[in-house]
């Protein structure tokens, strides 16, 4: 009897993750689909063609298909592979690119997540990036020191801007009440304006120069490019990949995790059980706060070594639904960064060389998550439809109705 | 008006709620509906009141078949419902709740209550209601709300009112007053349906008793069949309602309230000037109607109130302004009232909920690490030992039973050694078998020396535990009573009355019940 309920819920189980991730695969292939009908709509041969859309509707169609097929295929070699690139270098470049769009896609987005996991939804980390993009900036070109002890300093002072920037929310939350969605808007304003301030003061300013641009980071304060000088990818990927393990430990293997989870879950119970919901919804955020802030650090040190207004490009917000398309899961976060990142690489050279606008990556990145956050959209558009869901649903429940040994009692499920 | 159902059939994705359940209302009859909590009872009643449609079977009104499509068909062929919770809006008045949904309105749409008014006027002096229509809901104690409600299916012409559950939110007075307004109404032929699962209640109201076990009919019974043979029926299997509890040997005073205070969220008093000790081996149960102070009162022990006042001396320790996990590590076990805000993470499995509030002590946990095989071993033992019957102990909380997710909590608070226990609505939403577990477990406790707090709004609960009775009306203490304290003073007392009042009034008049005092059953049964 047990055992038969045991492998029933391992299997409901599987079948719910495993569901989840085709939704999420189905919703990917549905956003590129309507991307593509954008593209091929917009597209200035497929409009000419349409002009005689009744006399020839064959040549607007395969001008269309020219458009959105073209486009897609630039992306690819953008992301992931140039089949058309005549050196070696060339051909791999693509997916090195990916890489170095998701490394501060990772960490922002585990920022993101783990704020989420306490029941947290962290709109800041934008800002808390920004804020840490600046100390890893400031400490960066004015401070001398040796290699490793220099980057070191970055990055802990990035994670502290970050943390503290976060910190902020948690300690405003927690003791006043204040919403934390609005308190996190209102700190990227803060930041974003607070930086725009600094780049202008010969604090951050870069000297002899009228731009709003800092100076350059030495070069101890850069992180260390891991395929050398020939690609971008630096050694942020592998804190982020680092990170990605800490979170996960944090949250399956840690008391503080096992806390974090409670007070996010109902925190009326964690009080109860005597968490201290306080203490865990500021460290919640000050932890967030420093994974968004070393995202600061790997666009600062490791891609663009000066800070300027857009240092923190929409790294911050795409987070957001990186965690999302994740489900606040580290592993999950991970593989929807790369993800996004390869959207990203992609869409770069998409435009250059087809002249389609970048625009239509973020049409299909928030696409994709408008459909995972209606699956049943998803599920009826690809003919999963209800009926059958129906049957599995009746199927499970049928099977998890357990029906005691006699003699005994539970009381009924559904009522 | 007859009321017939036949063979109604009601299936959700394949579980079946009800299954051919056959019910048969005559005019002017009570019937009572008795089961478990998720025995059908409220689908039934659904279909019925026309908010579910029946998988298969009819309904027959007066011999002709109906099909009602909403509420709305099943008010207009004259079938009211009084829910468990009012629907009532409590910044309306009496009248304007009465009239909603079905407002008569003047020139340009201007709202008329004159009619509505008289008609509540009317039918509140024929049978004694005493409800003014201008008083606003909110003012009116629950009894009067009760009413407010039988009113509103009054008032729309019902000849068959469905009461769900009635009596849980009244005082044993109140009570009484319920049964003898069904007594009123069913002499001027109107059918009564009354659902619950407490059979002193049902025994003493009904004409006709229905049970329900896991959504099939499975015996009917006369109102003099006996207790145990009812719960039996209930249940599917033989009870034993006897706890066979042995007096309490009390020890020294290691609970001490003195003067405490607590005041709620806007500042009028929740507990009032209330003292009183519990001693080593003996249950103090602590009796009143909901909402009197009784969870102000284990809260502010528990250090859950941040404005309570006065002290609270355990074993000579104050426990007042100290935190909550800091007196859970002095030793006080705690079962919250609410067991899936306060009690339980649903989301979270068996095993995690098993250590909520032990997980970062050892053998759960190695500095900031988990002990996973511990958890699971500790997870492992406590199913066995408290039978929590789960596919598994990573089953989610929220898959279980409400007497299995209790069984949790209990397994949980005596996994450590305790100088005081306190449990609060123990055995609320918990079937038959699980409520003897629990009151065993509890009392397994107490001769284990345990000092024990009771806090239950359920009055046999009260008496079946309770080695000493403290009584809360309004946030004061009214009295504490030894345990073999009759109902009718407790009734008083609930109502606020303090222990020689009560004690006087009833010598004097001994007063007139309805109820008949039966041999203490377990808490939720009797």
């Amino acid at each position: 009897m047990t055992s038969t309920i045991k492998k029933h819920n391992t299997t409901l189980g599987t079948r719910l993750r495993g569901s989840f991730f085709l939704v999420s695969l189905l919703a990917i292939v549905l956003s590129l689909i309507v991307g593509g009908l954008l593209i091929a709509v917009t597209d200035e041969e497929t409009a000419k063609a349409a002009k005689y859309l009744f006399a020839a509707p064959g040549d607007t169609l395969s001008a269309a298909w020219k458009a959105a097929a073209g486009a897609y295929a630039a992306m690819f070699r953008g992301a992931i592979f140039n089949y058309q690139a005549e050196s070696f270098t060339g051909m791999i470049k693509p997916i090195t690119e990916t890489l170095t769009m998701a490394t501060p896609l990772i960490t922002a987005a585990l920022g993101v997540a783990l704020a989420f996991r306490a029941g947290l939804f962290n709109i800041g980390a934008q800002g808390q990036l920004i804020i840490g993009a600046v100390l890893a900036g400031y400490i960066g070109f004015t401070l001398n020191l040796p290699w490793p002890l220099h980057i070191l300093l970055v990055v802990l002072a990035a994670a502290l801007g970050g943390a503290l920037w976060g910190g902020i929310v948690g300690l405003l939350k927690a003791r006043t009440g204040a919403h934390e969605v609005i308190v996190t808007i209102m700190l990227n304003y803060v930041a974003v304006y607070l930086l725009a301030f600094l780049l202008s003061t010969p604090m951050m300013q870069r000297p002899g120069s009228n731009d709003p641009v800092s100076q350059i980071i030495h070069d101890s304060a850069k992180y260390p490019l891991i395929f050398g000088p020939d690609f971008r990818v630096h050694f942020g990927l592998i804190l982020g990949l680092l990170a990605t393990w800490g979170v996960w430990w944090l949250l399956e293997r840690s008391t503080l995790g096992f806390e974090l989870k409670a007070v996010g879950a109902n925190p009326s119970a964690s009080r109860t059980a005597g968490i201290n919901t306080t203490r865990v919804t500021i460290l919640a955020m000050v932890l967030a706060g420093a994974l968004a802030g070393m995202a600061g650090a790997s666009q600062v040190s490791g891609t663009e070594h000066f800070v300027v207004g857009g240092v923190a490009a929409s790294i911050g917000f795409d987070a957001i639904t990186v965690a999302l398309l994740g489900r606040s899961r580290p592993l999950g976060v991970l593989v929807a960064a790369l993800l996004f990142g390869a959207f990203r690489a992609g869409g770069v050279a998409m435009q250059t060389q087809t002249g389609t606008p970048i625009d239509i990556v973020l049409v299909v990145q928030s696409l994709i998550v408008l459909f995972i956050a209606a699956p049943p959209l998803v599920r009826s558009i690809f003919g999963m439809n209800a009926r059958k869901a129906r049957a599995a649903a009746a199927d499970d429940s049928k099977n998890t109705t357990p029906t005691p040994p006699s003699g005994t009692v539970t009381s009924g499920s559904t009522l | 008006m007859k009321l017939e159902l036949q063979g109604i059939t009601k299936s959700f994705d394949g579980f079946v709620a009800n299954d051919s359940v056959d019910l048969v209302v005559e005019p002017g009859q009570v019937h009572c509906l008795l089961g478990e909590n998720g025995a059908g009872k409220s689908t039934l009643m659904n279909v019925l009141f026309g908010l579910y449609e029946p998988t298969a079977g009819r309904i027959l009104v007066d011999g002709k078949p109906v099909v009602f499509r909403g509420p709305g068909d099943a008010m207009a062929a004259g079938i009211g419902m009084v829910h468990q919770h009012f629907m009532l809006i409590p910044v309306f008045t009496v009248a304007e709740n009465v009239a909603l949904g079905n407002e008569s309105t003047g020139v340009g749409g201007i709202l008329n209550l004159e009619e509505t008014r008289r008609s509540i006027k009317e039918i509140s002096d024929r049978y004694g209601f005493d409800v003014d229509p201008d008083a606003l809901v909110e003012d009116l104690p629950v009894g009067v709300q009760q009413r407010v409600e039988i009113i509103k299916a009054l008032v729309r012409k019902a000849n068959l009112l469905i009461l769900d559950e009635p009596t849980a939110v009244l005082t044993p007075r109140e009570t009484d007053e319920l049964i003898s307004i069904i007594g009123q109404l069913t002499d001027s032929g109107t059918s009564i349906i009354f659902i619950s699962h407490k059979l002193r209640e049902v025994k003493a109201v009904s004409d006709k008793i229905t049970v329900i076990r896991r959504g099939k009919v499975v015996g009917t019974a006369n109102p003099d069949a006996p207790a145990t043979e009812l719960a039996s029926l209930m249940v599917g299997r033989a009870v034993d309602l006897s706890l066979g509890r042995t007096p309490a040997i009390p020890g020294d005073a290691i609970l001490q309230v003195r003067g405490l205070n607590v005041l709620s969220e806007t500042g009028i008093p929740a507990v009032d000037q209330v003292s009183f000790d519990v001693h080593a081996g003996e249950i103090l149960a602590v009796a009143g109607v909901q909402g009197n102070g009784q969870t102000e009162l284990v809260e502010a022990i528990m250090g859950l109130q941040d404005k309570a006042t006065g002290s609270i001396l355990l074993g000579g320790a104050e426990l007042l302004g100290r935190n909550v996990k800091d007196i859970i590590n002095s030793g006080v076990g705690y079962v919250p009232e609410d067991r899936s805000t306060d009690g339980l993470i649903s989301s979270f499995t068996i095993a995690e909920n098993l250590i909520l509030n032990r997980y970062d002590h050892a053998p759960m946990a190695q500095g900031v690490a988990l002990k996973l095989p511990a958890i699971a071993a500790n997870a492992k033992e406590k199913v066995a030992e408290y039978d929590i019957r789960a596919g598994s102990s990573q089953a989610l909380a929220s898959t279980l039973s409400g007497g299995n997710q209790q069984k949790i909590v209990l397994a949980r608070e005596f996994s450590r050694p305790l100088k005081l226990f306190i449990a609060a609505q123990p055995t609320r939403g918990v079937d038959v078998g699980s409520i003897e577990f629990l009151h065993r477990r509890i009392l397994a406790e107490r001769d284990a020396g345990t000092p024990v707090i009771i806090v239950s709004t359920e009055l046999d609960e009260v008496m079946e535990l309770g080695d000493r009775i403290a009584v809360l009306f309004h946030g004061q203490l009214m009295g504490i009573v030894p345990g073999n304290t009759s109902r009718d003073i407790l009734g008083l007392m609930m109502a606020g009355a303090n222990a020689e009042e009560a004690l006087a009034e009833v010598a004097a008049q001994q007063v007139p019940t309805t109820i008949k005092d039966e041999p203490t059953l377990p808490g939720g049964i009797a």
